[in-house]
């Protein structure tokens, strides 16, 4: 490409074309991310946002944890469950993880046969996607239960560093409520598709904007964000 | 995406006119799917074969970095999309590694000074009876 030409901008470029095609994107006062609904970057951008709390989070819990005197609890025993006589360490985990990765892959099934306008499909993946977050909630729930009952606290436990109670109270709190969240939503963009609000472009409750089928793959971007924060949590929190 | 539409740049995006464009066959998540089952099937086993010390940390690590990358990139479709908007997403968050250094300083410094002045308290964690 000639240096001199200015890059006409009136059409939309094609996605592959390096560092000049971000410049052309981002340069001279018109929509850059050219030929993206504007949900898109939308739902991108709030969950850039959500990376800096659950990151802030677990950044806090790293500088908390290495500050103590106090060695912290052994989360292998504190996360395990008796079966069948023998301490299974991060049984529980090890399920939740499963079912987290089999919604984020039902979800993705569910965004594909969206675009194919596949009502009955898509609303179908969306519910087991559902499905599958509340059975993570319940169990966390259950978790939550079990931990308190032995003697958690945010202010001490009585494994160790009294730090554990509230970090892991804090990021799973979060977590679990950002899922509950999904959950809700997952219901609401699966009435719509059955109802055939999607292929009809009827305006939503809240807004007159039309719906369509991008809502779905917004959704997709939400839950699969919830899953990606559990990878983050899975793998600080409770393997560490 | 060849058959994008050539929109004039403040015209109202066709709904559905680039949707056949993201669509993708089936075998991609598929495959995916079953690559995140087996990098966490090896997270688990980190632990459960007891792994110590700088092996288990930096598989943790490994695992971890490579099941978000999947998912980012192909569940969350990133590697499909336009660079400016992959930048855009993908850089602001490496700003927290500043955040995890300072963070690391303070933690080292505050574990020292407790120490100094506290006393050291080197038992390992309670046992655990459920």
């Amino acid at each position: 490409m000639a240096t001199h030409e200015a890059t006409g901008t009136a059409a939309s470029l094609p996605p592959d074309q390096g560092l000049q095609g971000i410049v052309a994107d981002f340069s001279s006062d018109q929509r850059a991310f050219k030929n993206v609904p504007w949900g898109k970057p939308m739902m991108w951008i709030f969950l850039v946002s959500d990376t800096f709390i659950f990151g802030t989070f677990l950044i806090s819990y790293m500088t908390v944890r290495m500050s103590t005197q106090v060695p912290w609890p052994n989360s292998s025993e504190v996360f395990s469950l008796t079966m069948f006589g023998t301490q299974v360490p991060l049984l529980l985990i090890a399920i939740m993880t499963f079912v987290l990765i089999s919604s984020s892959g039902t979800m993705a099934l569910a965004v594909n046969y969206g675009h194919r306008k596949d009502r009955r499909t898509t609303f179908i993946l969306l519910i087991v996607t559902a499905a599958l977050g509340a059975t993570f909630v319940c169990m966390q729930a259950f978790e939550w239960t079990k931990l308190i009952s032995e003697g958690v606290r945010p202010w001490g436990n009585p494994w160790g560093a009294a730090q554990f109670g509230s970090a892991f109270f804090m990021i799973t709190g979060f977590h679990g409520t950002h899922v509950t969240i999904g959950v809700i939503f997952l219901i609401i963009v699966a009435v719509k598709v059955w109802r055939g609000d999607l292929d009809k472009e009827r305006p939503g409750f809240l807004t007159g904007r039309r719906g369509n089928y991008e809502i779905v793959e917004i959704m997709g971007l939400y839950w699969h964000f919830v899953d990606l924060v559990w990878v983050f949590i899975f793998a600080f929190f409770y393997l560490w | 995406m060849a058959h994008a539409d050539v929109h004039h740049a403040h015209a109202e995006v066709q709904p559905g006119a680039h949707a056949p464009g993201q669509q993708h066959p089936l075998g991609v998540y598929f495959k995916i799917w079953g690559l995140l089952f087996v990098l966490s099937i090896a997270s688990y086993l980190v632990d459960y074969f007891q792994l110590q010390g700088l092996l288990r940390w930096s598989l943790i690590i490994v695992f971890m970095l490579l099941k978000a990358g999947l998912i980012v990139a192909v569940f969350m479709h990133m590697m499909w999309e336009r660079m400016a908007l992959i930048y855009a997403i993908v850089l602001p968050p490496l700003l927290l590694f500043g955040l995890l250094g300072i963070g690391a300083l303070e933690g080292r410094y505050t574990f020292d000074t407790r120490g100094t002045f506290f006393g050291h308290e080197t038992t390992a964690p309670a046992p655990v009876k459920h």
